[in-house]
């Protein structure tokens, strides 16, 4: 039974949080371009971003 | 060329900072958007540029000092993208936040359903084990906990709507859900109160889930309907040179143009606002207006309206409000009478639910009072009678229809056509019979050359320059046919004649066939061209004569073929003389055609034919088509219609080709098909679990599988409306 006390608020905790960060990537437009996203993980030029506009 | 002005697009922060929104042609894949990112940071004034691929869109950032709006546009086309600037609706941030509150409410809705089901679960096992009632207890005092505040406000969608309907005294598919939340709730407390074994929190706010799912689909489609449509009107980038006090002419695109302004129409370029004439004297093509494809003659105090074309002479032209003119006048009242017969159109989920919610209720209330004849005490037989409602939910039902538009509305968006209205394609796909209007929608919105091989590609340039320097309509529709805008110099022209330029052997002419002695090759355009406007020209012993006039849209043939195929009827009907339309229809092989029709007419045509019980899909461009786009069964118009058609249409669709209306149909009707698949699994469903709620057995376990096994088979059902398409694709 005790262990439920721990466990039960810290499952809630983890459920609310992921909630949280729900709220949070709606708010900051995360889901606004769901194309783009999908490519923009694809892009490399933040990586380093000077040495490689040189490059380019 | 005068100025272009677009700073009306241009947003303005308080730290010198300005931003604007632009729709781009052409953005297909990532590397469109690095090239516009990476191209646009390159400029040291701009701050910032974020390319939205999924509606096309960029938005742009600047210092307002260091840079004009025009540069971002320039800079734009340098990197080889066409961009429209427009003002982002205001109006509409009523509907964003309601789908912010409808995603906001799914989270909720998700996460509690979540944590109560790891809580459930954990019931379920105990109570076919050895579970110690306490901590039973304890587990539905969490999970009620958890799911009253979440139904208080997940459920608002729900509530409100059934609180609406049953104010004006109707009932609809959310009054059902909402006695079914609020009981099953209250009944689960009570439960929990005396320590009973089955609570129904679990089921209740997963119910809620999956019907926010289908209430945010539906939203979503109709947002990106709205976005589409703002994109459109960008893309037509329709721009007016307005006159300034002191005579100095400025290019500004028509959101800036306001009633009073005056506004400078040159010859050859396109009408863009309605007015009265000022000063001048032209002749119009109003093909597109009211599909007659002679020029009419106009002059000062005269009415034009947007959408003509301006053929001989520069217009100033006063702009007027909308809605004075007497053709415009007399539009909108046709407009308003027919926008009342489609609201007639009842929608495939609105009539599940008519079905849906009687019977229902019924079942709930016989529940009830047969348990209670049975013997069993209230509170038990009432928490079957919740059972009932609950294992009935229209989870399958809320998310049959919504899955399948939105599926459907990507498939038709990849293919360039727009959906305007969600229930447009249930419509689309019951229609029997296909109007076509003919100018501009059967055939292409400017006079093409209709036989080119009569033409060398190496006297294009001349005979166009030739044509340029004339004022005469037909010259200049065939410069613009050739795409020359510099005319010759020293060019005599005779009027009524021609046009002739050099002397002696090397003299060139161009104009009536007479005038060019080329009768013998003229008879034999004419066989061939009936109907068409010729126009000669001859230099030295070389003679050609052209034929000018409407070409077909491409692929017009082919996709009249294939809506005979799928079973429909087809007619035109057409505001032009019968002479002009008899050839086209024959050409095609339509047989039933209505020509010189006025728009209301059109409309009347189209309520005899809705009268005796046809479907009618109506496909037109024009103002005059209008009302008749509004008042048919369903309509579809390209995007190079006017506005008030455009607004008029369900579907819009881009291109010069006419084969997006067939795709259209073919779409729709499997679309249709895949509705109707998930409607009768529903019934199945419910076929299988209501017996088995009203015997008593449906535990919360029970509950829980039905609803999330049949929500689940009916969105994967949706997803083969695009499955299907990419296929389709494949095959050549």
């Amino acid at each position: 039974m005790n262990i439920i006390v721990i466990l039960f608020p810290l499952a809630l905790g983890l459920g609310l949080a992921g909630l949280g960060a729900f709220f949070w990537c709606m708010r900051s437009g995360q889901y606004a371009d769901l194309d783009g996203a999908a490519w923009r993980v694809l892009q490399d030029e933040d990586v380093g971003k000077p040495s490689r506009s040189e490059e380019g | 060329m005068a100025v272009q002005d677009l700073s009306v697009f241009v947003r303005h922060r308080d730290d010198g900072i300005a931003s604007m929104e632009l729709a781009v042609d052409g953005i297909r894949c990532a590397g469109c958007m690095q090239a516009i990112e990476g191209g646009l940071a390159r400029e040291p004034a701009i701050l910032g540029a974020r390319v939205n691929l999924a509606l096309k869109r960029v938005s742009v950032e600047w210092r307002e000092a260091l840079l004009r709006p025009e540069a971002v546009v320039e800079k734009l086309a340098a990197l080889g993208f066409k961009a429209y600037p427009f003002v982002p609706e205001r109006q509409e941030e009523g509907a964003a936040s309601e789908e912010r509150y409808l995603l906001r409410a799914l989270g909720v809705a998700g996460f509690a359903s979540m944590n109560i089901m790891l809580l459930s679960v954990a019931v379920w096992s105990g109570n076919s084990g050895d579970i110690d009632p306490a901590t039973r207890d304890f587990f539905h005092w969490l999970s009620a906990l958890i799911a009253l505040p979440t139904a208080a406000y997940a459920g608002r969608p729900f509530f409100e709507s059934a609180l609406r309907a049953l104010k004006v005294g109707a009932v609809n598919m959310d009054v059902p859900i909402t006695i079914g939340v609020v009981l099953a709730l209250v009944m689960s407390v009570a439960e929990t109160w005396s320590h009973g074994r089955h609570a129904y929190f679990d089921g209740v706010v997963m119910l809620l889930f999956f019907l926010l799912i289908g209430r945010y689909l539906d939203q979503l489609m109709r947002r990106r309907t709205r976005d589409l449509a703002g994109n459109l009107a960008a893309l037509k980038a329709e721009t007016a040179t307005r006159l300034a006090a002191d005579g100095s002419a400025t290019v500004m695109p028509i959101a800036a143009i306001a009633p009073g302004d005056l506004v400078l129409v040159r010859p050859g370029e396109r009408v863009s606002v309605d007015g009265i004439v000022e000063t001048g004297r032209s002749e119009l093509d109003q093909s597109l207006v009211t599909g007659e494809t002679a020029p009419v003659e106009i002059g000062q105090g005269e009415r034009v309206h947007a959408g003509t074309l301006n053929l001989t002479g520069a217009l100033t032209v006063r702009v007027a409000a909308a809605g004075q003119g007497t053709l415009l006048d007399e539009i909108d009242r046709l407009m308003d009478q027919a926008v009342g017969s489609r609201s007639r159109y009842v929608r495939l989920s609105d009539r599940a639910a008519r079905l849906y919610a009687p019977v229902v209720h019924t079942l709930a209330a016989s529940t009830f009072l047969g348990w209670l004849a049975f013997g069993l005490a209230w509170p038990e037989a009432l928490m079957i009678a919740v059972t009932v409602l609950i294992i009935t939910c229209p989870c399958a039902l809320g998310l049959a229809i919504p899955a399948v538009q939105v599926v459907a509305a990507s498939a038709l968006f990849k293919r360039k056509i727009m959906l305007k209205e969600g229930d447009a394609l249930e419509r689309l796909a019951e229609a029997d019979i296909a109007v076509f209007d003919k100018t501009g929608t059967l055939t292409l919105p400017e006079p093409e050359i209709l036989n080119p091989e009569a033409l060398p590609a190496e006297r294009r340039a001349e005979i166009g320059a030739l044509a340029a320097a004339s004022g005469h309509p037909l010259a200049q529709a065939l410069a613009r046919a050739l795409g020359v805008t510099r005319a010759a110099e020293d060019v005599h022209e005779e009027r009524g004649q021609g046009l002739s330029v050099g002397n002696g052997n090397d003299e060139r002419r161009l104009g009536s066939v007479a005038f060019c002695g080329a009768q013998a090759e003229a008879a034999m355009v004419a066989a061939l061209h009936p109907g068409a406007s010729l126009i000669a020209y001859r230099h030295g012993s070389f003679r050609a004569v052209l034929a000018l006039g409407q070409a077909l849209r491409p692929q017009a043939r082919e996709t009249i073929a294939a809506l005979r195929e799928a079973g429909l009827e087809v007619a035109i009907l057409s505001g032009d003389r019968f002479e002009a339309v008899a050839p086209i229809a024959a050409e095609l092989g339509v047989t039933e055609l209505h020509a010189a029709l006025m728009p209301g007419d059109k409309l009347a045509l189209l309520e005899r034919m809705a009268a005796d019980g046809r479907k009618v899909l109506m496909v037109g461009d024009g103002l005059n088509d209008a009302p008749a786009l509004a008042g048919a069964h369903v309509s579809l118009s390209p995007v190079s219609a006017t506005h008030l058609a455009q607004a008029a249409a369900d579907i819009v669709f881009l291109g010069e080709s006419l084969a997006p209306v067939a795709a259209a149909l073919t779409i729709a009707r499997k679309a249709r098909r895949l509705m109707l698949q998930n409607l009768w699994f529903a019934v199945l469903y419910n076929a299988v679990a209501v017996p088995i709620a009203i015997a008593g057995l449906a535990t919360p376990l029970v509950a829980a599988v039905a609803m999330s096994g049949s929500s689940l088979v009916v969105t994967l059902n949706a997803l083969r409306a695009c499955a299907g398409e990419a296929a389709a694709e494949v095959r050549p």
